[in-house]
């Protein structure tokens, strides 16, 4: 699976598709070195060249000085000191609110949440102080500096605090930005866009990844557009969309509705707030079929923003209903995990279902998995 | 500690006392291993500076460097010589002396003499005992991966959990944070459900819904069990506010940690307490690290139980279960009459913060085995057992012997039990009666019946 990642990362198509498809300028040009990277070392790459580039900036959270809980702050306290880089006690309220402060005056503060499951004290900060900073003061004053990390998503074993995916919550606040990488190379790029990015931005890493994926990462200071999705493959029968470690799940469901005659195209947002309404609808009006995929729970779900975006452009193209698999109404269970996930199989059978191609026999065996 | 430390762990000291007590001899050697110890952390390390700087910070009010090195051991010398040594009957009482002081704020402090028993002694070991075992086992259960997800163990702190029980009864609430193993079963669970529960079992105290962070007991009123830092403390001052309006005369044993003691929330529950003068007793169980951070590296004023401010206060030793049995006594009567009170229970956690924590990386195994030797709660109540003559050395290894058993067999069970139904996946939502169910790839089918 991880070399599947760099696999399909390596395939970046280049432009063909006449919908003017955004391309990541991630290409690493001859003479560039790249590393094998896995998730956290590249985040801790962007971080090292974000703090040396800008000597006004800052990385402060919980247990960031030793290295962090998954490392990816590891060496930075050595390197820029501990005025720089420093530890805060356990009160994410009072990290996120000192975040938007020190941003206010002009600093870049990326600010790191332990786990995702703990932004909530935080909510308030970010919702009513970040997001609303410029807005209310008329410019006069911003907190574009401000980065928020927070590692995201299922892990196999996290059970309800430690898996969350709470990305739909930050999505329907204009004025923040919301950003997930798939891979070790897009993090390290779109984290370097996130800190320089003059609005405030959450950004969530999918946990699962820090160690499971490895990627070929350039070694320079690159940074990957924000709000700008990518069509990381390319089909006609189905559109798949999703974000973060989700990717990897879809990706198997592609290979394996290919075998079945079924081509389909995937999607990366990268960019959930404010995402690429334009690469999605195009790519539907090419193949008429939707499918979205997220861990989060179904209802109110970002898939749904997408669906109905979707629906409100392209719906004289669509040939079957919008499809959403995705995480159950539940809270996120312990050993229910396996049942609650959106594994391949859902998304495959999904797939074959809206989109039976020129076999009706497909129909059949896509009802059947339902029972 | 190795990364430049100020934790400043509670020395074991006693001051001199009158009496010349028959095992002088092991005082003095006690005395001998605290030089020792102390020559060690005042030896200025090219690593870590830490115990250098130990002797430097001396804080008024509390124990003094200088009276280390100056007093003995205070383990060994249970001070009941009213009573000398005799054949235990189980209703003796027995006068147990703490090991220190109480250090008070805005209250006056009880007395160090604490009244107890010979049947309280052996059920305090044996308990102790119990939950020490079952937190080893719990660690190699994790280890062999058949308790997955998060497992937060507790041995080191069972006198706080035995303690707090001696004094209590069901009716008195209590609620924590993560670290719930052992309060479970302190109050009446069995072994089976702990293990059923850690191992995602449908008989596990929770259904195997909630797995380690979070067991409860209803009965018993133990509300849990909670993951989220700190969010546990509000919650009991409402069920603080609850038994008042109820007039039970029960109290709320809100518990949390030095790293939760930063939380906002939780002061934002002080004021309303201490506004409405609900029966809350807020237990800060200080085992100096909050996961990785050392206290101080976390908080300006590490005396946790100063933070209350105009919420009165007390520092307990919490590797005394005696000193813990008087002082949530204390904190009882007080709270029932005068509104909350903080404890800040000093204790000591040997494993590291959870399973994934190897817990050496921020403190030097010499600290921990130093606590391990000198503070130890089981062999405290050990040392009191047997000098008080209530049983042999050999009669308590059978009982550490019986009591391993006992836990194997639990385990042996909770791993006959089958996990939970997939059903179960979706009851417990919302009330039963109204919860969707969503079979099939993309949720097609759905079924919710409305209440």
């Amino acid at each position: 699976m991880a070399s599947l990642l760099g696999r399909f990362c390596r395939k970046l198509v280049v432009p063909g598709s006449a919908h003017g498809s955004r391309m990541t300028s991630t290409t690493a040009c001859g003479s560039e070195t790249v590393k094998s990277l896995n998730l956290y070392s590249a985040i801790n790459q962007a971080l090292h060249i974000a703090l040396e580039t800008d000597p006004r900036s800052y990385v402060f959270g919980e247990d960031v000085g030793f290295g962090g809980v998954f490392r990816c702050t590891t060496g930075l306290a050595e390197r820029f000191g501990k005025n720089r880089v420093f530890n805060t006690p356990l009160c994410e309220q009072g990290i996120v609110g000192f975040g938007i402060g020190l941003a206010a005056m002009g600093n870049r503060a990326v600010v790191e949440i332990q786990f995702a499951d703990y932004i909530y004290p935080a909510f308030d900060q970010i919702v009513n102080e970040a997001a609303k900073f410029r807005y209310r003061s008329g410019n006069q004053f911003n907190c574009g500096g401000l980065t928020i990390r927070a590692p995201y998503g299922a892990v196999g074993h996290g059970g309800h605090y430690h898996s969350q995916s709470p990305e739909a919550f930050f999505c329907h606040v204009p004025g923040i930005k919301v950003v997930i990488p798939r891979s070790p190379r897009e993090a390290k790029g779109l984290l370097l866009s996130s800190i320089r990015d003059p609005n405030p931005v959450v950004f969530f890493e999918p946990k699962w990844l820090y160690r499971q994926a490895v990627e070929e990462v350039p070694e320079h200071d690159y940074m990957i557009p924000l709000s700008q999705a990518e069509v990381i493959r390319e089909g006609s029968d189905i559109t798949l969309v999703g974000w973060g470690a989700q990717l990897t799940v879809m990706e198997q469901a592609c290979l394996d509705a290919e075998k079945e005659g079924i081509s389909c195209e995937l999607i990366d947002l990268k960019t959930l707030l404010p995402w690429d309404k334009e690469t999605v609808e195009a790519s539907v009006k090419k193949t008429g079929r939707l499918l979205i995929s997220h861990e989060a729970p179904i209802t109110g779900g970002f898939g749904a923003e997408i669906s109905a975006t979707i629906l409100e452009r392209c719906f004289l193209k669509l040939e079957a209903p919008v499809s959403r698999v995705c995480g159950l109404d539940t809270p996120f269970p312990l050993v229910f995990e396996p049942f609650y996930m959106p594994t391949k199989n859902k998304a495959s059978s999904s797939s074959s279902l809206s989109s039976p191609s020129k076999n009706t026999h497909f129909l059949i065996h896509g009802f059947s998995r339902l029972l | 500690n190795k990364r430049g430390g100020r934790v400043k762990l509670q020395p074991m000291v006693m001051p001199q006392s009158e009496f010349d007590h028959a095992e002088k001899e092991g005082a003095l050697y006690g005395k001998v291993m605290v030089h020792e110890s102390v020559e060690f952390l005042l030896v200025q390390k090219p690593v870590s500076v830490a115990f250098g700087r130990f002797a430097v910070k001396i804080k008024g009010g509390d124990m003094a460097l200088s009276r280390l090195t100056s007093r003995s051991n205070g383990i060994s010398r249970p001070l009941s010589t009213a009573f000398g040594r005799f054949i235990s009957t189980d209703t003796t009482p027995i006068t147990i002396e703490t090991s220190l002081p109480f250090t008070a704020h805005l209250c006056d402090p009880p007395s160090r003499s604490v009244e107890s028993s010979t049947q309280e002694l052996l059920d305090f070991f044996r308990t102790m005992a119990l939950m020490r075992r079952m937190e080893i086992a719990a660690d190699s259960l994790y280890k062999a991966k058949l308790i997955r997800g998060f497992c937060h163990l507790y041995d080191g702190q069972e006198a706080v959990a035995i303690g707090m029980e001696a004094v209590i009864t069901k009716k008195d609430a209590i609620i924590t944070a993560y670290r719930d193993h052992c309060i479970f079963l302190g109050r009446g669970g069995s072994l089976y459900e702990v293990f059923a529960e850690l191992m995602g079992r449908q008989d596990g105290c929770s259904k195997g819904k909630g797995g380690s962070m979070h067991f409860y007991k209803k009965d018993s009123s133990f509300y849990g069990g909670h993951g989220i830092v700190g969010a546990q403390v509000p919650l009991g001052c409402g069920i603080a506010f609850a038994q008042k309006y109820v007039k039970e005369e029960a109290v709320t044993f809100a518990m949390y940690g030095d790293g939760a003691a930063n939380q906002g929330q939780l002061f934002e529950a002080l004021n309303i307490s201490a506004l409405w003068d609900l029966p809350s007793i807020l237990v800060c169980e200080n085992n100096h690290y909050g996961m990785g951070t050392a206290e101080w590296r976390a908080a300006k004023s590490p005396s946790y139980y100063k933070r209350g401010d105009y919420v009165p206060g007390l520092k307990v030793d919490g590797m005394d279960a005696f000193a813990v049995k008087q002082a949530c006594k204390f904190a009882k009567e007080h709270a029932l009459k005068n509104g909350p009170i903080i404890l800040e229970m000093d204790t000591y956690r040997y494993h590291g913060h959870s399973m994934s924590d190897p817990g050496s990386t921020y403190r030097t195994r010499d600290e921990i085995s130093g606590v391990r030797q000198e503070r130890d709660p089981i062999e405290r109540i050990k040392k009191l057992v047997l000098s008080h003559d209530l049983a042999t050395e050999k009669e308590l290894k059978d009982m550490e012997k019986e009591i391993r058993k006992e836990v194997d067999d639990a385990i042996a069970k909770a791993k006959d039990c089958s996990m939970p139904e997939p059903s179960e996946l979706f009851t417990n939502v919302y009330v039963k009666g109204f919860g969707t169910k969503s079979f099939g790839a993309d949720r097609k089918e759905v079924k919710a019946a409305l209440p």
